[in-house]
């Protein structure tokens, strides 16, 4: 095994990074955090994970996180954006996995939960996002991961829900949004770690898929989620994850993604960017840790591919403590 | 959206008439501290009367003119579109009317998933007599940026739902002409060449296909997707593909010219992966890429060489393929073997 030596590639700024992250959560009537109000869960599961990767999960008051998010839970089971929004799969999923952080998914009724999801399932298979119809793989990750992470896999038809991905395999072995969509590199996460979860990935050509996956890889040594479009640090997650999945990481040039990566930190106020000297958000600053923790960057906890979660967590979840 | 210059514009909704009766409902999640900013008391107000209205579930004129100015100030808010739809079926609205609305916010906002979904809704109201519409406005949006993911989806959609297909291979072709690295574009070439229900599906159109992507490849043979795209119009039919003198003429040329010959050579090694007996040409165009001038090598030991020096971040990719590929084409002759088919 090649064992890359991290020093030489750069440093990543923790304490600025916790900093950040406490500062944009407490930050209540700043213009972003208005504007990105009705998406506070995503934020909330976004900033939690990180933290806990650089094992600062601490630092958060776990009862005001858990009190504020069951607020979101609409009376249907599932769970909307913020207190006062509507109910959608993406939610729904964020709220789990903060759940599972915090080892209380036990504070749900879980029966209720998994009956919302289950219901957005449709004849073919595939998912809606809430009752206005949406369709979209992302949706079947998101309801597949949700299920198997309270375990009720069963109240679900999987082999219709693993077929439905199965249709929207494109010809480069990639996935898109719906059949015939082109191949995506988010969608393309969304649907290996579905299958994964399923056991289904035998239906995956891993090496044709590997080969595009790994072809992502530009010059910088970033990755984009196209062929043909620029490298972003998001796509070293959803890249990076799927690669892994099908155990055809090593088709990528690590060292050079690591060095990528630490680039687009901003050393000073703490935060990562889509590419190096844009500005910081929360997003591209959970992908860019979860990324370097996937590339085995030293000092970050371990996290699993598929649920997106450390693997302590999931461990804990699947295996007990 | 500039807010700030529609802030000195805008009459504050606690001094319309419209609206007295109705008492603003603040956001619940915090401590409302003091806001210097006028942009934000814009903001809160409207969403402190949305909430009212969205509480009191009440489907009128001034619920939708609400949810207007909520979008216009915050257009992901997904509540508020959701909340629009019910008002708009409450009301029976005009549906044409509604995709007017949506022409007005999607500049700025168009990679917000929102207005894509409420769009397609909208739509599929409408039925089949808004195809041609829907065409048009996605047209409008790839215009500004051809590889628009959303643009290309609902296109998609609308195809398949609503109809249209006749020039829409057409359009990709002048999609290609200008850009022929659009990864789109060629997607939405295979999606129309095997689905559409105009032309005769792919193995009709095959021929031409390869023809005129031979010709991209020419062009730029450092494009990534038109080599896919070959490989795609022989998908389930490896035979065909090693036997298309096209093919095997394309690679040559490339090796030749020693130009942007990194995905010939790829395409090289899946030829001799599926049986593919290389001409003496070739051989030679190969070596003559190769420093160690290996003549008489083992070819696919050649290509993975020049391969891993010439793209080093996929070297444990071309590794493999070194250590694979004589495996795959030994299967390949001893399968060919047990059917009786000759190369």
């Amino acid at each position: 095994m090649n064992m890359l030596d991290y020093s030489r590639m750069g440093e990543l700024a923790v304490e600025k990074h916790v900093k950040f992250i406490l500062t944009i959560e407490k930050e209540k009537d700043s213009f972003e955090s208005v504007v990105m109000e009705h998406i506070r869960l995503n934020g909330a599961y976004w900033a939690l994970t990180t933290l806990d990767i650089l094992g600062k999960l601490n630092t958060v008051d776990q009862d005001e996180v858990v009190s504020w998010m069951m607020q979101c839970q609409h009376e249907s089971g599932g769970f909307g954006g913020n207190i006062g929004h509507d109910p959608h799969l993406l939610y729904t999923l964020s709220a789990i996995q903060v759940l599972a952080l915090f080892d209380k998914i036990d504070a749900l009724d879980i029966d209720k939960v998994s009956n919302y999801i289950a219901g957005l399932q449709n004849n073919d298979g595939s998912f809606s996002g809430d009752m206005w119809g949406e369709i979209d793989t992302r949706f079947s990750c998101v309801a597949i991961l949700s299920l198997a992470l309270l375990k009720r896999l069963d109240k679900i038809n999987v082999e219709k829900a693993v077929n439905y991905i199965v249709s929207c395999k494109n010809l480069d072995g990639g996935f898109g949004c719906t059949p015939g969509a082109e191949s995506h590199a988010g969608q393309i996460f969304c649907c290996v770690a579905a299958l994964a979860v399923t056991g289904s990935l035998h239906h995956v050509d891993k090496d044709l898929l590997g080969w595009w996956l790994c072809e992502r890889q530009v010059k910088s040594g970033g990755l984009n989620g196209r062929p043909e479009k620029l490298p972003d640090v998001c796509y070293s997650w959803w890249v990076l994850s799927s690669l892994i999945m099908i155990d055809r990481v090593h088709w990528i040039d690590k060292e050079k993604l690591i060095k990528f990566i630490l680039d687009c930190q901003d050393k000073e106020n703490g935060g990562i960017s889509d590419q190096p000297e844009d500005a910081v958000d929360v997003f591209h600053t959970y992908f860019g840790v979860a990324g370097l923790s996937l590339l085995e960057y030293p000092g970050l906890k371990a996290i699993d591919p598929a649920y997106a979660l450390p693997v302590d967590v999931v461990n804990r979840i699947f295996f007990g403590r | 959206m500039d807010v700030l210059q529609k802030s000195s514009e805008r009459i504050p909704l606690s001094q319309r008439p419209e609206y007295a009766d109705v008492k603003p409902v603040p956001q619940d999640d915090g401590p409302n501290p003091i806001v210097p900013i006028s942009y934000t008391d814009e903001f809160r107000e409207t969403m402190d009367y949305f909430r009212a209205i969205y509480v009191a579930d009440e489907r009128s004129l001034r619920a939708l003119q609400l949810t207007t100015e909520a979008i216009k100030l915050n257009p992901g808010n997904y509540t508020v579109w959701q909340f629009r739809r019910l008002v708009l079926e409450a009301l029976n609205a005009d549906m044409n009317k509604e995709l007017d609305f949506v022409d007005g916010i999607v500049e700025g906002n168009s990679k917000n998933y929102q207005i894509w979904h409420h769009r397609r809704w909208v739509a599929e109201n409408l039925g089949t007599d808004a195809s041609t519409r829907e065409l048009e406005f996605t047209k409008t949006i790839l215009s500004k940026d051809a590889k628009h993911y959303h643009a290309w989806s609902h296109r998609q959609w609308v195809l398949q739902a609503l109809g249209g297909w006749k020039d829409e291979l057409t359009y990709c072709e002048l999609l290609l002409k200008d850009d022929i690295f659009n990864n789109s574009a060629w997607n939405q070439r295979y999606f129309v060449v095997t689905r559409s229900p105009l032309l005769g599906g792919l193995g009709a159109m095959r021929e031409s296909e390869v023809t005129c992507t031979v010709n991209a490849i020419m062009e730029h043979p450092e494009n990534e997707s038109p080599w896919r795209y070959l490989r795609g119009l022989y998908r389930n039919d490896t035979h065909a593909l090693v036997k298309d003198p096209q093919v095997a003429s394309v690679c040559l040329k490339i090796l030749t010219a020693k130009n942007n010959y990194v995905h010939a050579l790829s395409m090289l090694l899946d030829l001799l992966c599926h049986g593919f007996q290389p001409s003496l040409e070739i051989r030679n165009a190969v070596y003559g890429l190769s420093d160690s001038g290996a003549q008489g090598s083992d070819l696919v030991k050649v290509v993975c060489s020049i391969l891993e020096l010439v793209d080093p971040m996929r070297a444990n990719y071309w590794k493999w393929r070194r250590n694979i590929v004589p495996a795959q084409a030994a299967q390949c002759l001893k399968d060919d073997g047990l059917t009786g088919l000759s190369l």
